[in-house]
């Protein structure tokens, strides 16, 4: 059961998708807290992605998901912010890391040039995630790492309630990783975001989150990652060295 | 028109633009290129090159179409089943039924078959084989007024699609989870590209009509580094072969719409060595 919380927070109530007569998540019940970094975890097939598409409002799914305040009043409007594993597009486009991103917080057609407000802002959003350098660089040319700082920056405008992230499996160095999570808490604790992120790195989960779900077509059992890592449900999953998990 | 027709005569001396027919195909290139050049950018970075190919195809259909229930308007038949073809593309490609470049091979290949069928019936097509390499000096006035609204109808959507559209074509879940309505963007670029190219192929030709869209585009790409530029070296080497060509084309006594393309193709390959040396 899940206790009453003090915090604000997103409530998922019985979250059911099927397709084609196959369930792929049955009952997903669970809070993503404001200020916290909750870490989905299961295994390739698991519903992670799927439950993801649910909560960005892209599939259609049987249940209830709520934004409630701290004295459980429903706050009307839901602003995800969504961080996709991969970006796969055509790498030889004539597009800047600049370009992509005012293309989304202006209205102004970047084919006309960026103006010079709108390209203030971008170097501020790019700042935010310690990208500045990135900005007149080719969308194309950045590596993993580089893509998901902008792609980061890209959730984050405008400023939203729950942020969601699908942890790349490959093309990031650990190091990157480490940097990309920093990030991350940085921003839990700065604007008291919440915080979902799909990742693949038990290592990191462990050091990171605050809190640890783990999935397989339904919650199989969720609390802080000590709690989770030491449960038989994990064991039977992962079996019981930490090793990254497969997706 | 006289004023403009007397402005040209002052800024362009050269004993080609003496004519009135060719002062009209001028206006008509002028307002053209930019605009299949502006298109054209959109259309490659959305690997839509093959599609606008389809599009022009179905121009035959669509007069075919027209004579079979009596439209005396060529264009206005051929706008309906441009727009309608393409939503139709743009719908199937989208349901993911099957890889877009078969859905769109299946189309054009249709198309062709259905224009020749109708408009070769009892061996009249000679009648219409203009379509096919189009005539620009054939333009009139009128045909010049259709086209000013062309370019400012076209203009102001783009104005108003571009961003949405340039974030689809990168990737069109993340566009989708910042609520842009992807499906519906994606069909109203395929619309205006149809209305773009329809308006066009009288002038151009069913089988050069792409190569407007496309080469200026495809060069731009290889030199520019943002959207930007992109957008400006496409437009700009539209123009250019435009004027180029069509200049050419009144001294050497070739084909018009042949002789644009081909300039716009020398820049392709110019550009294409820029890039490799810039690597």
């Amino acid at each position: 059961m899940l206790h009453h919380c003090a915090l604000c927070h997103i409530d998922l109530d019985r979250i059911s998708v099927r397709r084609g007569g196959q369930v792929l998540l049955q009952d997903v019940s669970m809070h993503i807290h404001c200020g916290q970094l909750t870490v989905l975890i299961g295994q390739n097939g698991a519903g992670k992605t799927t439950l993801i598409k649910a909560l960005l409002g892209q599939i259609p799914h049987g249940g209830v998901i709520r934004h409630v305040d701290s004295h459980g009043l429903d706050i009307p409007h839901l602003r995800t912010g969504y961080v996709p594993q991969v970006l796969q597009f055509d790498r030889e486009m004539p597009l800047t890391v600049q370009d992509y991103l005012a293309a989304s917080v202006t209205k102004r057609p970047v084919w006309l040039g960026v103006g010079k407000k709108t390209r203030e802002k971008v170097r501020q959003a790019l700042a935010d995630v310690d990208a500045a350098e990135l900005a007149d660089r080719p969308l194309g040319r950045c590596s993993g790492g580089e893509l998901q700082r902008v792609l980061l920056a890209l959730a984050l405008q405008p400023a939203p309630d729950l942020l969601v992230l699908d942890e790349p499996v490959s093309g990031i160095d650990r190091n990157g990783l480490r940097m990309f999570l920093d990030t991350l808490i940085n921003l839990r604790q700065t604007r008291h975001m919440a915080i979902l992120l799909v990742s693949h790195d038990l290592r990191f989960v462990r050091e990171y989150a605050d809190h640890v779900v783990l999935l397989e077509k339904s919650v199989l059992t969720q609390g802080t990652p000590g709690e989770v890592f030491a449960s038989p449900e994990f064991a039977s999953v992962f079996g019981t060295g930490e090793e990254e998990a497969e997706d | 028109m006289d004023g403009i027709y007397s402005f040209l005569n002052a800024i362009l001396p050269m004993e080609a633009y003496q004519f009135t027919f060719m002062k009209n195909a001028l206006l008509a290139v002028l307002l053209l290129t930019p605009l299949l050049g502006l298109l054209g950018t959109m259309a490659v970075n959305h690997q839509m090159a093959f599609f606008s190919d389809a599009l022009g195809h179905s121009a035959l259909t669509g007069i075919g179409i027209g004579i079979i229930l009596g439209l005396r308007n060529d264009l206005l038949a051929m706008l309906i089943f441009g727009v309608v073809w393409a939503i139709m593309i743009c719908l199937i490609k989208q349901s993911g039924s099957a890889s877009t470049d078969t859905i769109i091979s299946v189309f054009s290949s249709t198309s062709i078959a259905a224009g020749l069928l109708i408009l070769a019936r009892g061996g009249q097509f000679a009648k219409y084989s203009s379509l096919l390499i189009g005539d620009i000096l054939a333009v009139t006035p009128q045909d010049l007024l259709y086209l000013l609204i062309a370019l400012a109808v076209t203009l102001v959507l783009w104005v108003i699609l571009y961003n949405a559209l340039l974030m689809t074509s990168v990737d069109p879940m993340l566009a989708r989870s910042r609520g842009i309505p992807t499906r519906l963007i994606e069909c109203g670029f395929v619309v205006l590209v149809a209305l773009a190219v329809m308006l066009s192929i009288k002038w151009v030709g069913v089988m050069l009509i792409n190569a407007l869209l496309i080469l200026p585009a495809a060069a731009g790409r290889n030199l520019a580094k943002t959207s930007r530029g992109h957008a400006g070296w496409s437009v700009g080497i539209a123009l250019v072969s435009g004027l180029a060509g069509l200049t050419a084309s009144y001294y050497l006594d070739t084909s018009a719409g042949a002789t644009i393309v081909l300039v716009s193709a020398v820049f392709y390959a110019v550009s294409l060595l820029i890039r490799s040396i810039r690597k």
